[in-house]
């Protein structure tokens, strides 16, 4: 055991060189797309480019939408994640699938049935519209809903996960100190799985702030109302390559500067 | 990276060069037995064409493949700039069929294309409605109504900038709710009835077998859009891309188009 245990200390101190070169390719994968954006950046030109009025309306909207289903996903995903991990339901494995689903459907797939089931003539919308006059699709609302069906699906997983793995000894010792159920919820479980809530939280934010095939095709493209920065970055790409490739930048610069600030807490979960 | 696609062409020009000797004799037979049994074309034909030309290509794939046998023709079909882009960024490609001039005289500029560019056909717009007209729209004036969904083609793409001229043409500013990417995506929303009402052109309507119905735009606002096809310098089958053109512009290509609701230039 010891020898063993003291080889396995060296080889830690160098590792393989197999791992490494693998590795570091696996890290090409993500590095190069960015290379290739920032070799065809047209620095100088920049200022000029970013200072248009479609980029600061596509960028707060942008904000503002991925914001907005961030906190829907909080207020209705994190209890759906405590129902999933704690209670025993018949047709739990299916709903664990369905929930997982946006995540490796198609964004488009996601957005048409959006559009078949929330639009004008859809199964639920076409009587909301004539009840409220409330219209999703072609509304900021409805950039924000489309956000939050494809990004929620991180903050739940990652919550259920963490409240499956938590060790559930400090909730009972809680609750036979007399806590309510509710109580051990906000001041036991909740603190403890704090930095899953937070990394899911920030998937869940950045997956919605690059959200793109959902919302073209359930929300449109209006310029101020519900084109969002990669709508923009789209409808440049036709147009004018360098105003495209200058939103894209932001689009990097702003997720990559969340992602780095949080990196802490997120390390610690993963 | 343009600056890095001389050397890439010189690399390939010296595999070329280096196997060229030894292949020649056998690929000059080969072509001289298949020659007799047909037109003497073979291989794989790249058409990148313009994503409103994905029926009627479609036929005329199927009718050129017919007549020329050794020949498989791929459609690569997408919106018209995204086509010059991919042509501009080396992707390879035998011929080019655009849905306007623009992007097509951007592929010449770039020296990509071999010999002159020719139109092929003319498509003309309509205004698109969901089938049975809910809206009760009647022309280009309820473009102008808040109070209807409106949407068009980008502006950048053909059908959005085509459109955009019909309404000035007819005084029109319009209420535009969604400015969609491409023709067929402003059909899908029109056709589920999510938009009362876009303009698109004439064959684009006639695709949807009467899920979209079209209400004509008056000839003095309307505007004609000129479809250019080129072979390219490039062209991976250089033999087989002037014949699949010339076919494109032949009788019997022009009704295939024809039937599809694009006129002949």
């Amino acid at each position: 055991m010891t020898t063993q245990g003291l080889g396995g200390r060296r080889r830690r101190r160098r590792p393989p060189a197999v791992l490494i070169i693998l590795g570091v390719l696996g890290l090409a994968v993500f590095v190069v797309p960015f290379l290739g954006l920032l070799a065809r950046t047209p620095w100088t030109d920049l200022p000029a480019l970013l200072s248009g009025d479609v980029v600061a309306d596509a960028l707060r909207l942008s904000l503002v939408t991925s914001l907005a289903a961030t906190a829907i996903a909080a207020v209705v995903g994190v209890p759906l994640a405590w129902l999933m991990a704690r209670v025993e339901f018949p047709g739990r494995a299916l709903v664990q699938g369905l929930v997982t689903l946006p995540l490796v459907l198609p964004p488009v797939v996601g957005g048409a049935a959006l559009l078949f089931a929330l639009g004008r003539r859809g199964l639920i919308g076409e009587p909301l519209n004539q009840a409220t006059g409330l219209l999703l699709p072609f509304s900021t609302w409805g950039v924000v809903v489309a956000n939050t069906f494809v990004a929620m699906p991180f903050l739940v997983i990652t919550v259920e996960g963490a409240l499956r793995n938590l060790d559930r000894r400090y909730e009972g010792a809680a609750a036979t100190l007399g806590a309510g159920r509710w109580t051990v919820l906000r001041r036991v479980t909740l603190p403890m799985i704090r930095p899953s809530l937070i990394a899911g939280l920030v998937l869940t934010w950045a997956r919605a702030f690059g959200e793109f095939g959902a919302t073209i095709t359930f929300a449109g493209n209006l310029q101020g109302r519900t084109q969002t920065l990669p709508l923009a970055v789209f409808v440049a790409l036709e147009s004018d390559r360098d105003v495209a490739v200058a939103i894209s930048l932001v689009m990097v610069v702003v997720s990559l500067a969340v992602l780095v600030a949080l990196r802490e807490r997120w390390w610690k979960v993963l | 990276m343009s600056r890095f696609r001389p050397v890439v062409v010189a690399a390939l020009l010296l595999v070329l060069a280096a196997c060229g000797d030894s292949s020649e004799e056998t690929t000059a037979g080969e072509t001289t037995t298949t020659a007799s049994a047909s037109s003497g074309l073979e291989g794989d034909l790249l058409v990148s064409a313009a994503a409103s030309l994905t029926d009627a290509f479609a036929e005329v794939e199927s009718a050129f493949e017919a007549a020329n046998p050794g020949v498989d023709v791929l459609l690569n079909l997408a919106g018209s700039s995204v086509l010059r882009e991919q042509i501009l960024e080396g992707a390879p490609a035998d011929v080019f069929a655009s849905a306007n001039n623009f992007n097509m005289d951007q592929v010449v500029e770039a020296g990509e294309v071999d010999g002159d560019p020719e139109i092929f056909v003319r498509n003309l717009l309509q205004i698109a409605v969901p089938s049975g007209n809910p809206a009760g729209v009647t022309g280009l004036d309820d473009f102008a109504n808040v109070d209807l969904l409106i949407g068009l083609c980008a502006e950048d793409v053909p059908c959005g900038d085509f459109g955009r001229t019909a309404l000035e043409n007819a005084g029109v500013t319009p209420a535009i709710d969604t400015n969609e990417p491409d023709v067929r995506a402003l059909l899908t929303k029109i056709e589920a009835g999510e938009l009362d009402a876009g303009i698109t052109y004439v064959t684009d309507v006639l695709s949807t077998n009467g899920a979209v119905e079209g209400v004509d735009i008056p000839e003095e606002f309307n505007v004609i859009a000129d479809y250019p096809i080129a072979t390219l310098v490039n062209a991976p089958n250089p033999d087989a891309a002037p014949a699949f053109a010339a076919f494109v512009l032949s009788a019997e290509g022009q009704a295939i188009l024809n039937s599809y609701g694009f006129s002949s230039p």
